[in-house]
């Protein structure tokens, strides 16, 4: 298992559009991916289960993920919240 | 009382109860499905989930043109919520486990996700909730098709007041009979449900803009079709004038029936054929009742309408042996099947993908050569109905010569099959094309040797030369038939076509309009085909004109610039 905590740094937090694009990331890997914040857990392949976490600005979210490919998904996932979803 | 302009559309006038067709309102029943058809349930929501798939596409395409990249990426997340696991795998699941029906599971999940988003202090999250819920209503709808059944089962003559309506709504509304009148936000005189309410004879008025929001089911309207207005909660005085209006018009239906049976032929002596537009089989009761002089057109859509698979030979030649039977005798020219790739996806053909301009796109014969099993099995019912020899083929969409000999080719074929066959194919159907697409109207000395017969489609033809998408509220105001380059096209397609003594026939809406008729005629046009509704009425107008006089108004009208110059001509001459 692969686990990794990271702050949103960006200015609108998870709206649709970075939900849109974590669930389509999370979709091209094999492995069963998570996103727990403030102890509730979302399938990060799932748009609707990420949007329900109402992730603002500065809250921290831990990604867990479990299957072959594990370490890039989180890999892969970590880089978009580090790039702020590609906002300007 | 509230007075609504629009574009006249049908003519007559209606009074009754509004009937508005929402879009939206969908009850959902919990029903248990057999454990032998949840696999049949399965499958008919991921049938749901691609075809509501296709609708975003053809939705995303829409925005992106209108609003802009940025806008078009939310229906990218309305996408990924199509293909989220809690809808692709969850609701099957449900399906499975508790044996419920697809519309009743999708809605648990959405009902369950709703609940954490009211969960969600964050205005701008709560907010996203709708997004989910745009979907899932989509899914929903494509499961249940629920606004038509209950346009089906109206129980009171309403008037039905909608945003917009389908061809498969329409069906719905025959079927119901329960229809005085239509209003519609969208459309033009020309749009399929303008054509429709023409063919039934209900008044309708379009492209009101907004009025399916600005009334309700219940409020008293009066529709006046000829004025193309909608008077909304009227006064008393002013149904009592309608009530009047009503009546002189049933006075001068009453006159248009002395004229059954009687020649279409002008003051001066000049005959032309005048013949009806065929709808559906059904309809074919309409054409002994006018003694129509044949079938100018035979639209044969309806038969692939409302179901999912391919009409089969079978199916197409007892609607074809019908209208035989119904109109012995006379002329039926049977135009194969204009569909677009759109209906041909819920014919059951796979690989299609949605077009961003259907109009311009994947329709009408360059569809049938695409997937010649479809000509083949049409062409094989209309040989196989031709039992008199009186069927006429018409090619819709043409715009190339190539085209042409391909479906001469696939008739050939055909033929050749149903000798094989041991079926004794009799009289060569004659075949014609569509002038549609300008192009085939400029080309057409190069397509005369391979046909009998010209016909002319003026909606189309209106719409390619001017570019104008007839239901486009922006730009429907420059559609245009007395447009000096439709008359001057229409005029080419004669001249060129006598030349080779081949027939031309209109068969759009100009051709029932009753300032164009004089016009088309004096243009030299020999066959006009209607909606059997306006059939009598048109033929009054035909005899009430001059062919002399109106040889030399065309030829005065093709040489001006501007089409305000045509219609006061005409105008000033039509009395």
């Amino acid at each position: 298992m692969t686990k990794r905590t990271i702050k949103i740094i960006n200015e609108l937090g998870i709206h649709a559009r970075p939900a849109g694009m974590i669930a389509n990331t999370a979709s091209r890997f094999a492995c069963d991916i998570r996103l727990v914040k403030d102890g509730m857990e979302v399938n990060a392949k799932s748009i609707m289960g990420i949007m329900t976490l109402a992730a603002g600005k500065g809250s921290a979210i831990e990604i867990t993920a479990k299957g072959s490919d594990e370490g890039e998904a989180v890999a892969a996932l970590a880089d978009l919240f580090e790039k702020k979803f590609d906002e300007d | 009382m509230l007075i609504k302009k629009g574009v006249p559309a049908s003519l007559g006038i209606a009074i009754g109860k509004a009937h508005i067709v929402k879009e939206e309102n969908i009850l959902i029943e919990q029903k248990d499905v057999p454990p032998e058809k949840i696999k049949a349930e399965v499958k008919r929501f991921k049938e749901a989930l691609d075809k509501t798939k296709l609708d975003l596409d053809a939705i995303r395409g829409k925005i992106l043109n209108v609003l802009g990249k940025q806008h078009a990426k939310l229906i990218d997340a309305h996408h990924l919520i199509l293909q989220d696991p809690l809808i692709t795998k969850e609701v099957p699941k449900l399906i499975v486990s508790k044996g419920m029906n697809a519309e009743f599971a999708l809605s648990e999940i959405l009902d369950k996700a709703e609940e954490q988003f009211e969960k969600i202090d964050d205005e701008f999250f709560h907010e996203r909730k709708h997004d989910i819920f745009d979907v899932g209503k989509k899914i929903i709808s494509n499961l249940v098709n629920s606004k038509k059944t209950s346009l089906k089962d109206l129980k009171d003559p309403v008037i039905i007041v909608a945003h917009n309506l389908y061809p498969s709504d329409t069906l719905h509304i025959r079927e119901s009979n329960k229809v005085l009148g239509f209003c519609m936000d969208l459309g033009s005189k020309s749009s399929h449900t303008a054509i429709f309410a023409q063919s039934m004879g209900i008044p309708a008025v379009v492209g009101l803009s907004d009025i399916s929001r600005q009334i309700q089911s219940g409020d008293t309207l009066v529709v006046d079709g000829e004025q193309g207005m909608v008077i909304i909660s009227p006064t008393t005085e002013i149904i009592e004038k309608y009530k009047v209006r009503k009546e002189e018009l049933q006075k001068q239906e009453h006159f248009f029936h002395r004229l059954k049976g009687l020649p279409a032929t002008t003051r001066d002596g000049h005959k032309i054929s005048l013949m009806c537009n065929l709808d559906s089989a059904e309809d074919a009761p309409e054409l002994p009742a006018v003694k129509s002089e044949g079938v100018g057109l035979y639209r044969t859509e309806f038969l692939y309408m409302n179901r999912d698979s391919v009409p089969t030979e079978e199916e197409q030649l007892t609607a074809y042996s019908s209208v035989v039977k119904a109109a012995p005798g006379i002329p039926l020219t049977i135009r194969t099947a204009d569909i677009g790739g759109d209906r041909a996806t819920q014919l059951g053909i796979k690989g299609l993908k949605d077009e961003r301009n259907p109009f311009m796109g994947f329709r009408g014969i360059r569809l049938f050569i695409k997937y010649p099993e479809l000509l083949k099995t049409q062409l094989r019912a209309i040989y196989k109905a031709n039992t008199e020899g009186n069927i006429k083929v018409m090619i819709p969409m043409l715009s190339s010569a190539d085209e042409l000999l391909t479906v001469k080719r696939i008739a050939a074929d055909v033929k050749t099959e149903l000798a094989e066959e041991g079926f004794s194919v009799g009289k060569d159907p004659e075949f014609g094309v569509m002038v549609e697409i300008p192009a085939a109207a400029i080309i057409l000395d190069s397509l005369l040797g391979e046909i009998d017969f010209v016909s002319i489609g003026t909606n189309d033809l209106v719409q390619y030369t001017l570019a104008v998408d007839r239901i486009n509220q922006y730009v429907s105001e420059l559609y245009e038939p007395f447009h000096p380059a439709v008359l001057r096209l229409i005029n080419l397609v004669v001249q060129t076509a006598h030349k080779k003594g081949k027939p031309v026939s209109v068969c759009g809406e100009m051709a029932s309009d009753p300032y164009a008729i004089p016009l088309l005629i004096g243009l030299g046009v020999d066959i006009l085909s209607v909606p059997a509704k306006m059939y009598l009425r048109s033929k009054h107008s035909v005899r009430s004109m001059s062919f002399e006089k109106f040889t030399g108004i065309a030829q005065r009208a093709l040489s001006m610039a501007t089409s305000d110059e045509i219609r006061r001509l005409v105008e000033e001459e039509v009395k």
